[in-house]
């Protein structure tokens, strides 16, 4: 039992990954969550002012019941199954988030310097999560997919867009964090 | 109702593995983008892996979905741009807010509430991707 509580293994985590898309695909569906963002959009009618929501959002409903699943899979996870669930970071990683201004990293899942609700409230904090959200949003349509769709499924089946889309993933990922974070939050 | 249960079991897997692997921390994300732990390499990299395997597996083996037609993953349409700037749009919100399109929704779960700003803004950047999609190069 204790080896359940404790964070589990990658080599245990990514195989069980890979599980999940090879059962969706088994499914006949595919593994992308990202999609579901298009369906939240159709479903919020957008169809009617913007023709890449008008389709028949109802035949994506599976891939909603996932995004059901996977909010008490998090509350499962998070609420019954972790002690402790402090994450075990690199020591030399919390020393320059510390320099940066994030204080007990690790010590949660976010830093509260971003997540929490005093953080929501201040205009700095709430950009953050405002801007880091919309380029998910948009990147990941413009991308047709995202880690779930490109990184996994994309790569599984040896498909050259997917790799050139995670390659761009990484690309975007160390231009944040190496170049934009000192000017962010220096 | 029976069938919609067997997604909202793989969705509650996927959950659970994805807050067992760390994979929805902020800060996982961010000690992967400074090179400092393997943790994320090995999660993406035996994920992968396998899932080469499976796939390769199940088309020697000639496996049939339960819609009995054979296995099939949908192909990606041939590009560069969209790939490669899409991508790096996505990496940039990844890496500024530590959260990628499942984590967002598994994140709200665990309590962290304010996730939900993360994903009406994801909502709003996919609303001007479809507005926009005309005019952009792909």
């Amino acid at each position: 039992m204790q080896s359940i509580l404790e964070p589990w293994p990658w080599y245990i985590c990514g195989p069980l990954i890979a599980i999940i898309m090879f059962v969706l695909i088994y499914f006949g569906k595919t593994f992308g969550m990202s999609s579901n963002l298009r369906t939240l959009c159709a479903i919020g009618g957008a169809g009617k002012k913007v023709k890449f929501f008008d389709f028949d959002w109802k035949a994506q409903r599976w891939n909603l019941t996932i995004v059901l699943g996977a909010i008490i899979g998090g509350y499962i996870a998070h609420f019954y199954l972790s002690t402790p669930t402090n994450i075990n970071l690199n020591p030399e990683t919390v020393k320059t988030l510390s320099s940066l201004g994030f204080e007990n990293a690790g010590q949660s899942l976010l830093p509260t310097e971003l997540y929490s609700w005093d953080a929501m409230l201040s205009i700095k904090g709430l950009a953050i999560l405002i801007i880091g959200g919309f380029l998910v949003g948009f990147g990941t349509r413009y991308a047709g997919g995202c880690t779930s769709g490109h990184a996994i499924t994309g790569l599984s089946s040896l498909q050259l867009p997917s790799l050139i889309a995670v390659i761009g993933f990484f690309l975007g990922g160390l231009i944040m964090i190496h170049l934009l974070f000192p000017l962010i939050f220096g | 109702m029976i069938k919609s249960l067997k997604f909202l079991f793989v969705g509650i897997i996927f959950g659970i593995v994805l807050v067992k692997s760390e994979a929805v921390s902020w800060y996982r994300i961010y000690e992967m983008f400074k090179f400092e732990s393997f943790h994320m390499y090995g999660i993406i990299g035996s994920a992968v892996t396998t899932g080469v395997l499976l796939l390769l597996l199940s088309k020697q083996l000639k496996l049939k979905n339960i819609e009995d037609s054979l296995m099939r993953v949908p192909k990606k349409d041939n590009g560069l741009i969209r790939y490669i700037i899409g991508g790096t749009i996505f990496g940039l919100g990844w890496a500024l807010s530590g959260a990628c399109p499942g984590p967002m929704y598994i994140l709200i779960g665990t309590g962290a509430f304010s996730v939900i700003i993360v994903i009406l803004a994801a909502l709003l950047g996919t609303f001007v991707y479809g507005i926009l999609k005309n005019k952009l190069p792909h």
